[in-house]
């Protein structure tokens, strides 16, 4: 498949963060990435979209490894090089904690660590051994700001991140994931639990940290794709079937399969 | 569709006019109110049990009490009931029952923590498979062979290290009891430490948490409530377990918190009163009811802290 990278589709400056190249993955004996190839390009919104079970979240958890932590998974073939870097994620030899540590994860159902929200907001400080106060307060406190929640928890900060609202909690573990000040921040469906206002604020959110990080994120929501991301790759049964710049997809995808998805003909 | 003859009419007054095919059916009803009352009675029964028991110990301790003043019962510090100078202090084998449970609990918290933690969350499904039923195996075991197993041959090895240890004593007694209660703290606590949603641990992993950091720092908090009935059901195991410590620990009262030394716990004390010498109805065979009711309402106890563990920890993801 032809890939276009970000220049060639029209977007001044954009530059690539990560490559997905022709990437095979296996659960067990089911094959669920097939030659998967698509660009991620740096400090720009790319969202995956697909009926159930194409491949999107598989393919976003290959970003971390999550796939490591469950016995039967594979990496069968291809790889994602991450830049400047230029080194294969999935290489044996990268340890899943390194890419981790740069490469941060929100998931679909808020799940806040329980702790408090300032534990939960140091948890990957904490993990990377930070003993200092001084130096973790503030980072809590940044990483809180960016997530737009410090104003409705700054004086509560010893309080159980259980006790936020839905909301609220998402917006703990977008900061939780902020803290380590990854390169990359991977969002798997992470408004499908929310009611629309939260929802509102998390697009919100996500459009301004793209100042600081990349993002790829996992929608069912197309309208949500198309709000706020730069780019969209529609996936279908573990193939890509279209990459392109969002406003392309949506106005003039390329393919039929893409439009029919889109327009709702199917899915 | 159109109205039909048979189709109530709006002005009819509600519950008048049931047709026969809504009618309630008699042979249903009473089949269903046959069952109720048998699953009743099950449940009555152990209820009255429960009750018929309290009533049994709180009337015989009556008795005991209208001899001996509750005060002695509490503060003496000796427990004679054999002797013309008869003393009835609880403390001497309260500080047996304490003693022993104390050194059982040493062993079994940690150990029963780590191998829970292991097996929830670093051992591999067949690793899990296979060490699992064996663990449940030790806590199968009759405790009157844990007793001759501490008696025969973890006492001698003991006097090997201590050779002033004598022959019973309650440190070798509680140690055997502590592996007695290994897997009920390690079997409860890692179901509390498995029922953790999957999502909290990759949570934790996304943030670039190491597995043991995953297990210490979000699933143990998590499982806390969990964990704390597992310990708390250890520590009433602990508290009532009487065979060990009548074969391994001695049964002379003796008030000491040393570990080292021979001494009777109120469990062990029961048996022998209950086998012993003294006559029914003597004030000292009254001596059981007392300690009865007084173990009853130690394990009381410690069954409602654990209630309010639960309550005070539950559902915090």
């Amino acid at each position: 498949m032809q890939l276009q990278t970000g220049l060639e589709a029209g977007i001044e400056g954009a530059v690539l963060k990560a490559d997905v190249r022709e990437l095979d993955f296996h659960y067990g004996a089911f094959h669920a990435l097939k030659r998967v190839s698509m660009p991620i390009h740096d400090h720009m919104v790319t969202s995956l979209i697909g009926p159930s079970g194409c491949g999107k979240s598989t393919l976003l958890r290959c970003f971390n490894r999550m796939h490591d932590l469950y016995p039967g998974n594979r990496y069968s073939g291809g790889g994602i090089v991450l830049y400047p870097d230029n080194t294969n994620l999935l290489a044996p030899e990268v340890d899943p904690i390194e890419v981790r540590m740069r490469i941060s994860m929100v998931f679909q159902k808020p799940n806040p660590f329980p702790k408090s929200i300032y534990e939960n907001a140091a948890y990957c400080l904490r993990a990377r051994g930070m003993r200092n106060k001084n130096e973790l307060d503030d980072r809590v406190e940044s990483a809180l700001k960016g997530a737009a929640l410090w104003n409705e928890v700054s004086g509560r900060l010893k309080e159980l991140g259980a006790n936020l609202s839905g909301g609220q909690q998402q917006r703990l573990c977008i900061a939780r994931a902020l803290a380590s000040d990854p390169e990359i921040i991977l969002f798997d469906e992470p408004t499908s639990a929310l009611d629309p206002i939260a929802t509102a604020s998390i697009e919100e959110l996500i459009i301004e940290l793209k100042e600081k990080v990349t993002i790829l994120i996992v929608t069912h929501n197309m309208q949500q794709a198309a709000r706020i991301s730069d780019f969209t790759a529609y996936m279908y049964l573990g193939e890509m079937v279209e990459f392109g710049v969002t406003d392309q997809i949506f106005i003039k995808p390329q393919k039929k399969a893409t439009e029919d998805y889109i327009t709702g003909r199917f899915g | 569709m159109s109205a039909s003859a048979s189709e109530p009419s709006l002005s009819a007054p509600i519950g008048t006019g049931v047709s026969d095919r809504l009618s309630k059916k008699a042979s249903r009803h009473v089949k269903e109110r046959i069952i109720e009352a048998l699953l009743f009675s099950a449940a009555a029964f152990s209820v009255f049990v429960t009750v018929a028991i309290v009533y049994v110990l709180v009337k015989e301790s009556w008795i005991f009490f209208q001899t001996v003043p509750i005060t002695d019962f509490l503060f003496d510090t000796q427990w004679t009931p054999l002797f013309d100078d008869a003393h009835y202090g609880i403390m001497v084998l309260l500080s047996g029952t304490l003693t022993s449970s104390g050194v059982a609990l040493l062993v079994a918290i940690p150990l029963g923590t780590i191998i829970a933690l292991y097996l929830s969350e670093f051992a591999g499904f067949k690793v899990r498979e296979i060490a699992k039923p064996f663990l449940e195996l030790l806590g199968g075991v009759p405790t009157i062979v844990y007793g001759y197993f501490a008696l025969t041959f973890l006492t001698p090895i003991l006097q090997k290290v201590y050779p002033d240890l004598p022959g019973f004593n309650l440190l070798s007694a509680g140690l055997v009891m502590g592996i007695m209660i290994i897997p009920y703290v390690a079997s409860l606590s890692e179901d509390a430490m498995r029922a953790v949603p999957m999502a909290l641990r990759e949570g934790s992993y996304a943030m670039g948490a190491t597995r043991l950091q995953t297990a210490l720092w979000v699933v143990t908090p998590a499982a806390t409530s969990g964990i704390a009935s597992a310990y708390i059901l250890g520590i009433s195991r602990a508290v009532g377990e009487t065979m060990i410590l009548a074969v391994a620990a001695g049964m002379q009262p003796n008030l000491t918190f040393n570990p080292t030394e021979p001494g009777a716990t109120i469990t062990s004390n029961i048996v022998q009163v209950a086998l012993g010498d003294l006559p029914h109805g003597s004030i000292g065979y009254q001596t059981i009811f007392a300690a009865g009711l007084t173990l009853l309402l130690m394990t009381l106890a410690f069954n409602l802290l654990g209630y309010w563990l639960r309550k005070r920890f539950r559902e915090v993801y």
